[in-house]
């Protein structure tokens, strides 16, 4: 326990949710920004920064040595790592580039890569995730609004002021929609531990799994919310884990019931193929797990509080 | 991206997997003298990106050259409709004419993104000829797979495991090993999504040929792949989601006629989802990214509305990066173009919100506003039925 997370060194997150009020990201959560000096890349450096977020460091090759306001900003994630003992990193760059800033975090020993950029080709990640395969880092996306542990960290592009801290985690694969939800949420007096944004893309970093796993353990969350969508069977492999392992109770929202099969929707990995995926047959997984699924998009922060509601009686 | 059947057997040729002699026809009165040139018994193949094309009608063998044009005629101008084209019809433009083979067997071969294990897997089956997805549910026991190493690529060792499986014959595991480790070499160098050859058949010469092929592509992509996106046919494609495309929009067409325009994929689907929610048929989905400007409002608006089917519009907004007033001004400016003559609901959540309502209200457009995502999909819903 006398380990910190400041130094860049291996400190595993289950180490750190015995004393903090969250999971993956904290107040002592040191980060970097991979595409700092991009358009994107400043604006949401300098909006995490004003949430409270400690960014650290940026990272744009042929810029080293230069500044975003007091930023400091480095050719490499090694140098930034070494220099400032970041051990998360955030990456904006452009889809061409991004599985190369991916592998580039995870070899310069941060503990979290979050890639935000969307677009990114399948065939790029494949190879990024085998390169993962052997390393510590965890990801999370490409094609995701990021994470935050609300009033402590904030990593990525969601509105820091729609969010409160309190007891419910959240986890996605979609970015405005966790927004609506997280409103919903918080309208209805109900804070969140952390909400984490696993990405719409077909091959991604942490899937639903992994981050009940890791909620599951977390002492200040009492409930998840779940927001799924078509394509792909993460979910009910999610249906599965939780019906075997999950000690806290879990809503849900499956979107896409309305979408017809074949096309992709918006999302790269949101899409019906060979009648697989389909929100219908994820529903069906979820309940019989005993998740109640919400009926509507509008009624997500409602269910869960039901949910919460009926185990007080 | 799709393509058309003989594009992709011009790739797989490229990566060395024989297909069988063939041209292009556009129309019926050339197709006689490619027959004669090809040895006279033909096959006459129509093309349309979709696949699930019935046999009996879009493919026909000649035994002469002479019938050929008869053939080619019954199917080149002919609408189709299958179960992978959607409601819309394709026109046949072009037929494939081919030499017909004396088949002895016909397998499957596809690879596909297992995303499971985030990595690509080849399937092969014994059942060639019918849908993949009719074995798997009919006789899952007949798909065989293997995964493979991005790493390393598609080993020798995989493939023989799959051709001893299907009951090859020595003679043919060689080329059957050669032709997958040629389609995996095209599937990764084109940057794939889909890559199936069905049927791939042994002829009783004792060849390996693709005597089908489908392949789809990875949009994330085409930015590295000129040479595919040379071969896409826009004719092929629904007008209004290339139109959205240009101005980068994600646009797709559906049944219904209330129109909405959503920022972000899964709200936008979470939008179609609750229109039906209040008994409503969503026109379409259309999520304007996060990061849309003025312009880029303007045109998706224009969009939803060049729909004849559209009786109605919501527009869901919840502003993370997106600011509100940006989207009313983009809203008001499309608005005043094309002189709105449906109901129009808008909800406006996020960043300067209330700035986006003034926007909207001081414009004298007849704006329905709603606070919440439910109460926008129950005014707009009601607004459709009323007319």
């Amino acid at each position: 326990m006398t380990e910190t997370g400041t130094n860049g060194g291996a400190v595993s997150v289950s180490s750190l949710y015995l004393f903090n009020m969250a999971i993956l990201v904290d107040k002592n959560t040191r980060v970097l920004t991979q595409g700092i000096t991009g358009a994107t890349g400043q604006f949401h450096t300098r909006a995490c920064k004003e949430y409270g977020t400690q960014m650290v460091a940026g990272v744009t090759p042929g810029k080293g040595g230069t500044f975003l306001d007091d930023i400091p900003i480095f050719d490499t994630v090694a140098k930034a790592v070494e220099a400032t003992g970041a051990n998360a990193s955030v990456i904006y760059v452009p889809p061409p580039f991004a599985a190369d800033a991916i592998m580039e975090a995870a070899d310069g020993g941060v503990e979290l890569v979050i890639c935000i950029t969307e677009g990114v080709p399948v065939r790029d990640m494949v190879r990024a995730k085998r390169y993962l395969g052997g390393k510590s880092a965890r990801l999370l996306g490409p094609n995701c609004p990021g994470v935050i542990s609300p009033g402590a960290c904030k990593i990525g592009i969601m509105p820091g002021h729609i969010h409160r801290p309190g007891s419910i985690g959240v986890v996605s694969r979609s970015g405005t929609l966790t927004y609506e939800a997280v409103e919903q949420l918080t309208r209805l007096g109900l804070g969140q531990s952390t909400c984490v944004g696993i990405g719409g893309d077909p091959v991604h970093g942490l899937d639903f799994i992994d981050v009940f796993r890791l909620f599951n353990q977390d002492p200040a969350t009492h409930a998840v919310v779940m927001i799924g969508e078509i394509g792909g069977n993460s979910e009910e492999e999610a249906a599965e884990w939780i019906k075997a392992n999950m000690k806290k109770p879990v809503a849900g929202f499956i979107v896409g019931q309305t979408a017809p099969p074949g096309k992709r929707m918006g999302h790269a990995g949101a899409i019906i193929s060979g009648g697989k995926g389909t929100a219908k047959e994820k529903i069906e997984a979820l309940n019989k797990a005993g998740v109640k699924v919400a009926p509507s998009p509008a009624l997500i922060g409602q269910t869960i509080h039901e949910v919460l509601k009926g185990l007080r009686i | 991206m799709n393509i058309y059947e003989y594009q992709a057997k011009e790739i797989l040729r490229r990566f060395g997997i024989p297909v069988p002699r063939g041209r292009i026809a556009s129309t019926t009165r050339e197709i006689p003298a490619i027959a004669r040139k090809l040895g006279g018994r033909c096959v006459v193949k129509a093309q349309i990106h979709a696949g699930g094309r019935n046999k009996a009608e879009n493919v026909k063998l000649a035994k002469n050259p002479e019938k050929t044009e008869s053939k080619a005629a019954a199917i080149l101008g002919k609408a189709l409709v299958t179960h992978q084209t959607g409601p819309q019809e394709r026109v046949v433009k072009r037929v494939l004419v081919e030499e017909a083979l004396h088949i002895d067997r016909e397998l499957y071969l596809g690879m596909v993104l297992d995303r499971g294990a985030a990595r690509v897997s080849v399937i092969a089956s014994a059942e060639g000829g019918v849908e993949i997805e009719e074995v798997a549910r009919k006789n899952p026991e007949k798909i065989l797979k293997e995964v493979i190493d991005p790493a390393v690529g598609l080993l020798a060792f995989q493939c023989r495991r799959l051709a001893f499986a299907l009951g090859l014959a020595q003679a043919q595991v060689g080329k059957l090993v050669a032709a997958m480790q040629g389609l995996y070499r095209a599937f990764d160098e084109t940057d794939c999504s889909l890559a199936e050859i069905n049927p791939l058949v042994v002829t009783k010469e004792g060849e390996v040929i693709a005597l089908d092929a489908k392949m789809n592509f990875d949009g994330n992509a085409l930015f590295r792949q000129p040479e595919i996106v040379a071969l896409r046919d826009l004719d092929e494609e629904d007008p209004r989601e290339v139109e959205a495309g240009r101005y980068g929009l994600s646009y797709i067409s559906l049944e219904g006629n209330i129109g909405c325009m959503v920022n972000g994929a899964g709200l936008a689907m979470g939008t179609m989802d609750i229109i039906k929610f209040y008994g409503g048929e969503p026109a379409n989905f259309l999520d304007v990214g996060g990061g849309a400007d003025k312009e880029k409002v303007a045109h998706a608006f224009k969009i939803l509305l060049s729909d004849q089917r559209v009786r109605g519009v919501l527009i869901n907004i919840f502003g993370g990066i997106m600011r509100c007033d940006v989207i009313a001004q983009g809203v008001v400016e499309a608005a005043r173009e094309m002189s709105v003559q449906v109901p129009l609901v808008v909800r406006l959540q996020g960043t300067n919100v209330e700035l986006g309502r003034k926007i909207l209200s001081e414009s004298g457009l007849a704006v329905i506003p709603a606070d919440t995502m439910a109460e926008a999909a129950e005014k707009i819903v009601e607004a459709v039925k009323r007319q």
